[in-house]
């Protein structure tokens, strides 16, 4: 990533600043923060304990497991999960980690089931020591390099022991698309109105449009009396225009014409999807991780759930907005820079303005921010805002608040609230907050549900 | 799943008739299955005890496809199981000669198993069989009790890495009859050396005149030796009573402790829950001491397999193959830690230390690297040295004694140490250190290590369990310790409070300021179901 410096702008230094806040945006733009969202480099390789007979020897075993032959399917388990809540347990079946961005643009979507059993165990996460570390040999002087590896992997899930990539291609398939259905059963896109139609590739009809002859479920009168008088001019039993003796013709087998159901793709309505996400450098650390995480799952879902009818669209901000071609990028991506919301906001609208967006499709917009944001009145976002609401189905922002935030409300969630959008339009825009430290899969599940319930 | 056919049986019996040769000792009776992929499905969960009870963590890990945890390490499921008899997998179409080398490894194995003290409390009973009624109490369990049957089980694995392993083992150890009394230790161990902290020279002077003594009056007990003692050091009798009330109190691990001072567990209908918390606890136990030697057991059966196929003369026609397997499963990796690389090259370097006579003061105290290289006193007796690792040792024991500056730089090991490059979007791996302190603590770090959680007798009663997790410089992963503590509460049937340390990254004052850290006492509570916490 290419180090980009910024200047306080000007309209910050005519305020007075506190020195609090002077000190937060200081540390915006000069910390060398990295935004982590990859763990840690120690899971990719195998440990001491992933390798064992049945796979060093027998390698062969391992290869080949498909995730077929059940014991309990997973509509029981997940019944199971809900008897659990009821009982007065936590749930535990949860969405596994799901990352497969690619940047060829084939989605690659892995969804799958993962428990775990919690117990007292050592967290290797967090240490005193600088970097991770693990055994090696060969040659090479210390300190020299000996090895790379792109920080964001392709993963596959629980992997296997054998380093990188062993467990092979999973997409939306197979076990994958059981468990689209976890969170499948949780959401649907809210609002969704009929605009611009689209042939679906999931939905069809069936009509009695097609023709057969000979058989089928509804004799076609008129085709069948056409056909016999076609076939009995050629054998010469109607000639001109005398007068025809239905006796006289001859019955082709042929001639009787069916109609038969067949299979039409049904039309659906499309939608476009914006993913905004904040990537300057307050929000380093946990509120990236909430974030990228929460528009993942929202990501997958849309992909799983609606597939080719869902358009996204993936921007990010810093004090400038940027669009980036695909999710891998957008999930990725990071800089260190100062906090401004509103281009972000006024991208969404040129670009919805200018392809003319809002004529043929539902319009939904999350955004994801820590609640930072220099222009701390919001006067310009309130204003695209308000510009966003005249065709958008559902805005939803997402704000993460950063440890020392946690008490007091955000600058964003302030001018929100003053704007009163909220309440005038509780339909139409959402704002769910939480504190990143503490948000796990479940609260980010739930800010999802949040932003998007009916 | 079925036994292999008689062909292959044969091959085996040859295999374990030349591997007795060899000094490999093991049971008469060994089991050897084929098993389909769609049995290992099935297995792989249950760790490949195919009696193991079913439970729905199981199912999870099956529709995951592959069954493991990686936040910290499951028990390994090997090919072979440690049951009596032993029961091997194998796959149906490997040709004969790598079966050859897969039944060395395995009887190796059993060799292991069967002879490593750490298994000494696996030895009286097969597991199999013990695992099989223990699945059937469960299923009938389950048609009286339902799903709380699952909960329970659910709730007794949460504590299920606080067993007390080492501390059953150390009762098995001790001793039928201690040669000298409790005070006599007391006096010479703990007493002059921990207490009174005296030279060792004066220690010695006493423990010659109580020999003496001893040997004048035949006074085993030492009483005429105390009353001598009594004058010197007046307070000598209230310390060892002191201590010896202390020592009244013996450490119970979490689980035991629940499982017998629970005020719910007691009640008369809770009762088929502590049946349920044995089957789970004996079963961690069972295969404690297999995640404890994997380094070491790894390392002895591929010393074997190597060692004993390459003299076979089956192997005719298969060096190749042999050797590219071989190297598959034994070489060191580049970056990673391979256990079955690192055990083999330390057993061979025992084995030529011993033999060479290196395992010696005289040895320890030369310096000149080209005299350290050429050293060798012909005693021999490296294939004995080997074996008393086999019974005596650990993981733990054998890389804390043996892993040196020689070994490290004979293999050419390393720390692989990782760190990002910004620039490039990687993450680097480099050559970090090759001294033998960081490459020790580096395994040291990644085995198996479970975290210690005590009971706190002085803070605990009926109404509340007061447990204190000991700091190792590690913190107890965050997500876990809420859940954990709703099993631990319903278990106890009250109140349940945990004392534990968490790691704060502080924020740097500076760009270049070093990252510091700060630790930070912690209490989290849990009452019905709520969980709390503050600082202490």
């Amino acid at each position: 990533m290419s180090e980009r410096k910024y200047k306080i702008p000007d309209y910050l230094m005519n305020e007075n600043l506190t020195p609090e806040q002077e000190a937060i945006i200081k540390r915006e733009l000069e910390g060398k923060q990295v935004h982590i969202i990859s763990p840690s480099p120690l899971d990719i390789l195998p440990g001491i304990y992933d390798y064992h007979d049945t796979s060093v020897l027998n390698n062969q075993f391992i290869a080949a497991l498909p995730a077929a032959n059940r014991m309990q399917t997973i509509e029981d388990l997940l019944e199971r999960d809900k008897q659990r809540e009821k009982d007065g347990f936590p749930r535990r079946i949860r969405i596994g980690k799901i990352v497969k961005p690619s940047k060829d643009k084939k989605d690659r979507i892995v969804v799958v089931p993962t428990t775990t059993e919690p117990k007292f165990v050592h967290d290797n996460s967090i240490t005193e020591e600088d970097e991770a570390s693990t055994g090696g040999s060969g040659e090479g002087e210390e300190g020299e390099v000996i090895g790379e590896r792109q920080v964001h992997p392709e993963e596959d899930g629980e992997g296997q022991g054998a380093g990188e990539g062993s467990a092979g291609e999973h997409d939306v398939s197979s076990d994958a698309f059981d468990l689209g259905k976890v969170l499948t059963e949780k959401f649907a896109l809210p609002n969704l109105k009929a605009k611009g139609k689209k042939r679906s590739f999931t939905k069809y009809t069936y009509e009695l449009t097609d023709r057969n002859r000979e058989s089928g479920q509804l004799l076609d009168k008129k085709e069948t009396i056409r056909s016999i008088i076609k076939t009995n001019i050629l054998l010469g039993n109607i000639v001109g225009e005398d007068e025809i003796d239905p006796s006289e013709l001859v019955l082709d087998p042929k001639d009787k014409t069916y109609r038969i159901l067949s299979k039409e793709k049904d039309f659906e309505t499309q939608a476009v999807v914006f993913f905004i996400r904040d990537y300057s450098g307050s929000m380093h650390g946990k509120p990236t991780e909430v974030i990228a995480t929460q528009h993942l799952f929202i990501y997958s879902w849309l992909m799983y759930q609606y597939k080719k009818n869902v358009e996204t669209r993936f921007i990010l901000h810093d004090q400038v907005a940027k669009e980036v071609p695909d999710f891998y990028t957008y999930h990725n991506s990071q800089v260190a820079g100062g906090t401004s919301i509103y281009p972000s906001y006024q991208m969404v609208n040129d670009i919805v303005h200018e392809e003319q967006l809002a004529k043929d499709n539902n319009i939904y917009v999350f955004h994801g921010t820590d609640g930072d944001d220099w222009n701390r009145d919001g006067e310009q976002a309130i204003m695209e805002i308000k510009k966003m609401l005249l065709f958008v189905n559902r805005f939803g922002i997402t704000v993460a608040k950063n440890a020392w935030s946690n008490a007091n409300k955000t600058t964003v969630e302030t001018y929100i609230d003053n704007s009163k959008l909220l309440r005038q339009y509780p339909k139409l825009v959402r704002l769910d907050s939480m504190s990143s430290e503490s948000a796990d899969e479940a609260r980010i599940i739930e800010g999802i549900r949040r932003l998007i319930g009916e | 799943m079925y036994l292999v056919d008689q062909h292959l049986k044969a091959i085996m019996e040859e295999c374990k008739a030349r591997a007795r040769d060899a000094g490999l000792n093991f049971g008469e009776e060994t089991l050897e299955y084929i098993v389909t992929n769609r049995d290992l499905i099935e297995l792989s969960p249950k760790l490949m005890i195919p009696t193991m009870y079913d439970y729905w963590v199981h199912d999870v890990e099956v529709l995951k496809g592959q069954g493991r945890y990686k936040v910290y390490p499951t028990n390994p499921y090997e090919t072979v199981i440690n049951s009596r008899p032993a029961i091997s997998f194998y796959n149906d179409n490997n040709p004969d000669w790598l079966n050859i080398m897969i039944f060395y490894h395995v009887l190796a194995h059993i060799d292991f198993f069967q002879n490593n003290t750490y298994f000494e409390k696996t030895w009286d009973d097969d597991f199999v069989g013990q695992a099989l009624a223990d699945k059937r109490m469960i299923v009938n369990l389950r048609s009286e009790h339902g799903r709380w049957v699952d909960y329970v089980i659910e709730f007794s694995r949460s504590i299920n890495n606080l067993t007390g392993y080492y501390q059953e083992l150390a009762k098995s150890n001790l001793p039928s009859e201690r040669i000298v009394s409790d005070k006599i230790e007391f006096y010479f161990g703990t007493f002059l050396q921990d207490i009174k902290k005296l030279p060792s020279h004066e220690i010695f002077e006493e423990i010659e005149k109580y020999n003496k003594m001893n040997a004048e009056n035949e006074d085993a007990d030492g009483n005429a030796f105390f009353y001598e003692v009594q004058k010197k050091y007046p307070e000598f009798n209230a310390v060892h009573k002191r201590q010896k009330e202390k020592e009244a109190k013996p450490h119970t691990s979490l689980m035991e402790f629940i499982r017998d001072n629970s005020s719910f567990l007691k009640q008369e209908d809770n009762a088929w829950m502590k049946s349920i918390m044995d089957i789970v606890r004996y079963t961690s136990l069972y295969f404690d001491p297999q995640i404890r030697t994997k380094i070491l057991n790894e390392g002895w059966a591929s010393y074997w397999h190597d060692q004993l196929f390459r003299i076979d003369d089956r192997i005719t026609g298969h060096e190749v193959d042999y050797a590219k397997t071989n190297a598959g499963v034994t070489s060191l990796s580049r970056i990673g830690l391979n256990p079955y690389a690192i055990g083999l090259r330390l057993l061979q370097h025992i084995e030529e230390l011993t033999d060479k006579g290196k395992l010696d003061y005289n040895f320890q105290k030369i310096d000149d690297i080209e005299l350290r290289n050429a050293y060798d006193k012909h005693t021999g007796g490296g294939k004995r040295a080997i074996f008393d690792i086999r019974s005596k040792f650990s993981d733990y024991t054998l890389i804390n004694t043996f892993v040196s500056q020689d070994f490290i730089d004979k293999y050419d090991l390393f720390v692989v140490g990782m760190r990002r490059n910004e620039e490039r979007g990687t993450v680097e791996y480099y050559v970090k250190s090759r001294k033998v302190e960081d490459y020790k603590k580096m395994l040291i770090d990644s085995l198996y290590h479970p975290p210690k959680v005590e009971i706190d007798k002085d803070k605990t009663d009926d109404s509340n369990l007061y447990l204190t997790h000991r700091f190792e410089g590690k913190q107890l992963v965050k997500d876990y310790i809420p859940d954990t503590m709703i099993g631990i509460e319903y278990l106890w049937g009250g109140q349940v409070q945990l004392e534990t340390t968490e790691i704060i990254r502080k924020r740097p004052e500076s760009e270049d300021a070093e990252q510091e850290f700060e630790h930070k006492r912690v209490l989290y509570t849990i009452k019905d179901r709520k969980i709390t916490k503050k600082d202490m």
